[in-house]
């Protein structure tokens, strides 16, 4: 337990910043790919700072639930980001949820921002949360499959202790079981991070959106904190899907060296699987939406695979 | 540890409740009396009940009565374990809270309906779930459990001038029947071994029955207690007669009564069989599995409110379902601490159930008492007249979707984690089964959150639908504590499940041998831990301050930022259009539809579109919309039992010719039959 303060803290920081930055060079890995400029890799820190010195227009017939929505919405994200392994095995809040707690902590949050889309009265926001909803209950159970292949073979749902297993068995990623699950979950984070071809982060054209819709009649503040939030949700994601696969690099304890080699790593890696995103949104059309169940299908099935593997081999 | 008054607080409880009964009765001609005899005692019954099971709980050992009644194989014996203790502190956590809501809630009954008879067979229900849950004779237990259905029966058909109630009162007591038919069979068998009725006998009798009895044995109570629990597809009368019943009714009907065919499961399967064969488990989750997802899709079908959360009792008896299926498997696989686990699992959802159910329940009562309607499409923007009930709603709905830190959250992560360790437990192809499980949970566990976004945004969100929801008023006091206490206690098991855990202690040791409830706690209290192989740890207690730590630096950024501009309120966005109404926004039918498409093999959905034209087709003047989806078990198996059973009836009817000479001699055969039957060597 000693410690457990500046551990969190530092962990919290790193979170917190690197967020937007990944989204920012997400933004710009994808205009250069498609031949344009695009934003540089900081817009999002303006984009942030900006909107939270803007006024804020909340809806006449919106109640409570609209305003504590961004609040939930942020602090659920954060909180989740403790509790997973970021540069070292050992995350500042893994003996208080493991990978349970990070899925339902997540969908908490969801659970928010849907009731905020739908307490503006406009249809944008019910569209929205009807879709984010369903989505997420169809790409939910893909993810647990994928999630319980890695937690059986490192014989727990705790995060830093699936961590640490991985650690010391680098390469298992080669494994069947292993390369299976991370299919399933890449689908599985595209889905959940809202990119394409299950949802576009750049439109606001109704018959596409999803996340855009649910968040519309958000201003200032408010949306700044959903946004944040998103970028953090969509770290964690995607830290989540490095570390348990890829754990190479992770320190082993808090040690000053350990963290810089660990930092260093990670965002190799983390750049590596933006890239692969990247890649995929560019080549990819988007889905019409009642064609995103079979590509979850096709991560539930990925996932089984990967569990019957794990009992083969 | 001195012994504890269990006995008098328990008896007690049944005075209370019997001298309830017929006081109300008594006093029916003058309805405010009435309402404060039903109430009171009905809430004096409840906490001596409570307290008994405090005591019961902390005494550990059991206590047993039996008085003799003359009657073969029949004796009043009772039997406060920690099991029934268990049950009964569920029963007098709901009984309370609904006693205290029943104060405002029965007022508008007065002088138009009879609180009297209301009274009599509400302190009839709770004294019969008393006697059920603590019966340790085989024929007193069937006897509560038929009053209860009776009394049951008569609240459903409480309204009784309205089609709707009667029609499901009548399947509700059919339904009934087969099922105290198929526990009378199995108790049969089992008396037939043991040659006495007191369950105590049975234990060692179901151990010598041949394998091929244990079986019938098992899935004769099986049978029994699916239907009284709603399990699919022995469901169809839960969706009809929870909602038509008066709104407390159903919060004791869908929180507590359908428990009991829990209970007889538990008692039975882990308590009576001494054990249970190797398969039984493994259907016990498969039924499970099933059960609880189709609930939770047809759940999502609905728009009346009631029914929508009577489909979710289904859901969660599935859940439940799971947990137990789960620690049948492992007790016959030889992990008891396991099965520990498991049976923790099962109980704790069945209190967190009982709990969240019932005040969403009594949530859905207050909406309805105050609009004068459960469609939710009539509802809407509810949460500015009734803030404390939209309160206690939102609490019960983020608790039954099983989101942390409230108590659903850990019931179902003790599930995720027994079905995880069934991976390492079991051989062979059924350890795959555990993990499908498991990612089924998790499905469901989203499709709960997708429906009750859904009742919680279309009810109280956003603007009202319709005149009564823009004129309603909030429910009067005692109806808002009543659902506030249940809302805390959503809170408390969940942050503070730490502190609850010990409760299962001696419930673990009776059923199991082994002592699993407070090893499971571990980090200065804090921290449950699986206590499984497979497992992990958790802190609803933690993540809770968490939660709350990170939000207030959040909300002092937000106000420094905030500081230069005042928040102003305006107009939602409505597409340069004149203003936004309630026409425009999203309904509950429109909410569900993304899933109705993507489920279509099941709903195999209709629907009927009629619009009418002025000039051009672009805009038209009307439009008719008619959507319904197939109930495929009415349709595909109840309807042809239906007609089987009255196409045998009419043939039945030749021997029914009405002539007193044929009846004289019908009995005059039969009485020779049964004689030689009796005289037969």
């Amino acid at each position: 337990m000693t410690g457990l303060l500046p551990k969190a803290g530092l962990q919290l920081v790193l979170f917190l910043l690197v967020a937007p930055l990944l989204s920012g060079i997400i933004k710009t890995l994808k205009a250069r790919l498609q031949t344009r400029r695009g934003p540089d890799v900081f817009q999002s820190y303006r984009d942030i700072f900006k909107l939270f010195r803007k006024g804020m227009v909340i809806p006449e017939t919106s109640s409570w639930i609209f305003s504590a929505t961004p609040y939930i919405v942020f602090v659920t994200a954060a909180l989740v980001g403790l509790m997973i392994p970021l540069i070292t095995t050992d995350a500042p809040l893994s003996l208080f949820g493991g990978v349970l707690a990070v899925v339902y902590l997540l969908a908490l949050g969801r659970f928010f921002l849907a009731l905020g889309g739908l307490d503006t009265g406009s249809s944008f926001g019910g569209i929205g949360s009807s879709r984010e909803m369903t989505i997420s209950a169809i790409a939910e159970p893909a993810m647990m499959l994928a999630i319980f292949t890695v937690a059986l073979a490192a014989n727990s749902t705790n995060l830093s202790e699936m961590a640490k297993v991985a650690v010391s068995q680098s390469w298992k990623f080669l494994a069947p079981s292993q390369m299976l699950a991370f299919a399933a979950l890449f689908i599985v984070l595209i889905a959940e991070t809202g990119r394409l071809p299950v949802d576009n982060p750049a439109t606001h054209l109704e018959l596409t959106m999803i996340h855009e819709a649910m968040v519309l009649e958000y201003s200032g503040p408010y949306l700044a904190l959903i946004e944040w939030g998103a970028s953090i949700k969509q770290l964690v994601l995607m830290t989540l899907v490095v570390n348990t696969f890829f754990p190479f690099g992770l320190s082993l304890d808090w040690t000053a060296r350990g963290l810089a080699l660990g930092l260093v790593f990670y965002f190799v890696k983390i750049l590596v699987l933006a890239s692969l995103i990247v890649l995929v949104e560019t080549t990819n059309a988007k889905l019409r939406l009642f064609r995103v169940p079979e590509l979850l299908m096709v991560s539930f099935i990925l996932g089984a695979l990967a569990l019957i593997s794990t009992f083969l081999f | 540890m001195s012994t504890l008054p269990v006995g008098a607080t328990f008896v007690l409880s049944l005075a209370a409740y019997s001298a309830g009964a017929c006081a109300s009765l008594a006093s029916w001609r003058k309805p405010a009396m009435a309402r404060y005899i039903c109430c009171g005692a009905a809430l004096a019954g409840a906490v001596m009940g409570g307290l008994a099971s405090v005591f019961g709980i902390l005494q550990g050992a059991p206590v047993r009565w039996s008085v003799p009644s003359g009657i073969p194989l029949f004796a009043y014996s009772f039997s406060y374990d920690a099991l029934a203790g268990f049950f009964n502190l569920t029963l007098a956590i709901l009984a309370i809270a609904v006693s205290i809501y029943s104060f405002g809630y029965l007022k508008e009954f007065e002088g138009r309906r009879n609180i009297g008879f209301f009274g009599f067979l509400f302190h009839l229900l709770l004294l019969s779930l008393t006697i059920v849950f603590t019966a340790a004779n085989a024929f007193l237990f069937l006897i509560g459990w038929e009053v209860g259905s009776l009394a049951a029966y008569g609240l459903v058909t409480f309204y009784h001038e309205q089609r709707e109630s009667r029609q499901a009162g009548l399947l509700y007591v059919i339904m009934a029947h087969a099922d105290v038919g198929c526990l009378l069979l199995g108790f049969a068998l089992l008396i037939q071994g043991s040659g006495s009725a007191e369950f105590a006998s049975f234990h060692t009798a179901a151990a010598q029955l041949s394998s091929g009895r244990q079986s019938a044995a098992f899935l004769l109570f099986f049978l029994g207690f699916c239907i009284k629990a709603g399990v699919i597809p022995f469901h169809i009368w839960l969706p009809a007669a929870h909602p038509v019943a008066p709104s407390n009714i159903s919060a004791l009907l869908s929180g507590i009564v359908i428990k009991a065919g829990i209970y007889g499961m538990t008692r039975i399967f882990l308590d009576s069989l001494g054990g249970v064969p190797s398969w039984a488990g493994l259907l016990v989750l498969i039924v499970g599995v099933v059960s609880a997802v189709l609930g939770v899709l047809y759940a999502l079908m609905e728009h009346d409110l009631k029914r929508l959360l009577a489909y979710h009792s289904i859901e969660n008896i599935g859940i439940i379902l799971i947990g137990l299926g789960a620690a049948l498997v492992f007790r016959v696989a030889g992990h008891p601490q396991l099965a520990a686990v498991a049976l923790i699992a099962a109980m704790f959802h069945t209190l967190n159930h009982a709990i969240f159910k019932c005040l969403l329940f009594l949530g859905a009562g207050s909406v309805l008492h105050s609009t004068g309607t459960r469609n939710m499409e009539k509802l809407g923007g509810l949460i500015r007249p009734m803030p404390v009930t939209a309160f206690c709603f939102l609490i019960g709905a983020v608790a039954i979707s099983g989101l942390p830190p409230l108590n659903g959250f850990v019931s179902e992560w003790l599930t995720y984690q027994s079905l995880l360790a069934g991976f390492g437990a079991t051989g062979g192809l059924t350890r795959i089964l555990f993990p499908l499980a498991g990612s089924m949970l998790a499905l469901m566990g989203a499709l709960a959150a997708a429906c009750f976004v859904k009742a919680f945004a279309i009810t109280f969100l956003a603007l009202p639908r319709s005149a009564e929801s823009r004129t309603c008023h909030e429910a009067p006091r005692s109806m808002l504590v009543g659902m506030g206490s249940l809302a805390m206690a959503c809170l408390v098991l969940g942050l503070g499940v730490t502190w609850f855990l010990p409760v299962f202690n001696a419930l673990t040791e009776q059923l199991l041998g082994q002592r699993v409830g407070t090893n499971l706690i571990s980090g200065h209290g804090l921290v449950l831990s699986a206590g499984t192989p497979h497992g992990g740890t958790v802190s609803t207690a933690v993540i809770g301050i968490g939660l709350v730590i990170l939000l207030i630096p959040t909300v002092l950024l937000v106000s420094i930022g905030a500081r230069r501009f005042a928040r102003r309120r305006g107009p939602t966005w409505d597409c340069g259009l004149p203003g936004l109404s309630e026409d425009n926004e999203y309904t509950a039918t429109a909410f569900s539809k993304p899933l109705r498409m993507i489920f279509s093999a099941l709903y195999q959905p209709r629907r009927e579109i009629q619009a009418v034209f002025d000039v051009s087709p672009y805009f038209p003047k009307e439009i008719r919309f008619e959507s319904e989806i197939e109930p495929t078990f009415e349709k595909r198996l109840y309807l042809p039992l239906k007609d089987l059973v009255l196409w045998f009836s009419i043939r039945m009817r030749a021997i029914q010719a009405g002539s007193i000479h044929a009846y004289l001699a019908y009995i005059f055969v039969t009485l020779v039959l049964l004689l030689l039957f009796g005289v037969r060597p």
